[in-house]
């Protein structure tokens, strides 16, 4: 896999099909559906005051839910273009508009704290970047929150020139 | 996401009375009293090991107009300490800038100063 930035697009490009798969799951990832601890992440309390807690749910919660979505969205539109490549991976590039580069930034953490808090990883196996093999659900998900923090890195690095 | 959050935090203003021109709807009762909107608050940002440090850095930046160098310090004493007030202040912008981070998915609490 190579990644580039080329005038305003970043691309990804030489994909193989395993990343490719994982660059597909991210819109799904990054949803807290079902995980109690990853909606308690996404939407954690603001205070420790019951009132603003209470304007809070009323008022921004709401907004935040549709901030998400909007940017998962944007991402899953941009991920199509992975689409019915199965066999021909190798020459597939993905084009990022760097006008989406929020999108992606907040989808990919979106989906990092939802994997982190489904497997409630310790700080510990969060900083083990040799991990290997991927011999279980569990070490997938932690790779998947490293390859998703490497794009992360990636975009941080290009939109802040 | 600066339209949508101002959109966010109009509709709380006018829950609370602010003065904006556009006319709030009646009111049953104050929510609000002077002595408390005087108490001054803290945006406090706590640790996360999942954010990045770089992503941390850039959310300061963008949030409260730090310079590379600030946000970084408040960065690394969210990372070593586990938490650091970014700002002081009254209520109302207080309450923005923590919508504004929760939007970045970071952890952010509104404090009382004690």
């Amino acid at each position: 896999m190579e990644i580039c930035r080329q005038d305003d697009a970043l691309q990804i490009s030489d994909l193989d099909p395993f990343l490719a798969e994982l660059l597909r799951q991210i819109p799904q990832s990054a949803s807290p559906d079902g995980a109690p601890a990853a909606e308690a992440r996404l939407f954690s309390r603001p205070s420790a005051e019951k009132e603003i807690c209470a304007e809070w749910k009323s008022y921004v919660e709401p907004e935040l839910r549709r901030l998400f979505r909007a940017a998962s969205e944007t991402v899953a539109d941009d991920l199509a273009q992975l689409n019915g490549n199965e066999k021909s991976l190798s020459n597939c590039t993905l084009h990022i508009p760097i006008q989406h580069a929020d999108a992606w930034l907040n989808t990919l953490n979106q989906a990092r704290l939802v994997i982190a808090a489904k497997y409630n990883f310790s700080d510990d196996e969060l900083n083990d970047h040799d991990r290997s093999p991927i011999g279980s659900r569990r070490d997938l998900g932690l790779f998947q929150v490293n390859f998703y923090g490497f794009l992360q890195e990636f975009i941080l690095r290009e939109i802040g020139g | 996401m600066i339209t949508f959050f101002m959109s966010a935090v109009s509709a709380v203003q006018l829950e609370k009375g602010s003065t904006s021109t556009v006319e709030a709807p009646a009111r049953e009762k104050e929510t609000r009293g002077e002595e408390e909107l005087d108490v001054p608050w803290q945006v406090v940002v706590h640790n996360d090991p999942v954010n990045l440090m770089s992503y941390v850095t850039m959310v300061f930046q963008r949030v409260f107009g730090y310079p590379r160098e600030k946000a970084e310090l408040h960065m690394l004493e969210v990372h070593h300490k586990g938490r650091s007030i970014l700002w002081s202040g009254v209520r109302e912008p207080a309450e923005f800038y923590v919508q504004q981070l929760h939007g970045y998915l970071l952890l952010a609490t509104l404090e009382k100063v004690v």
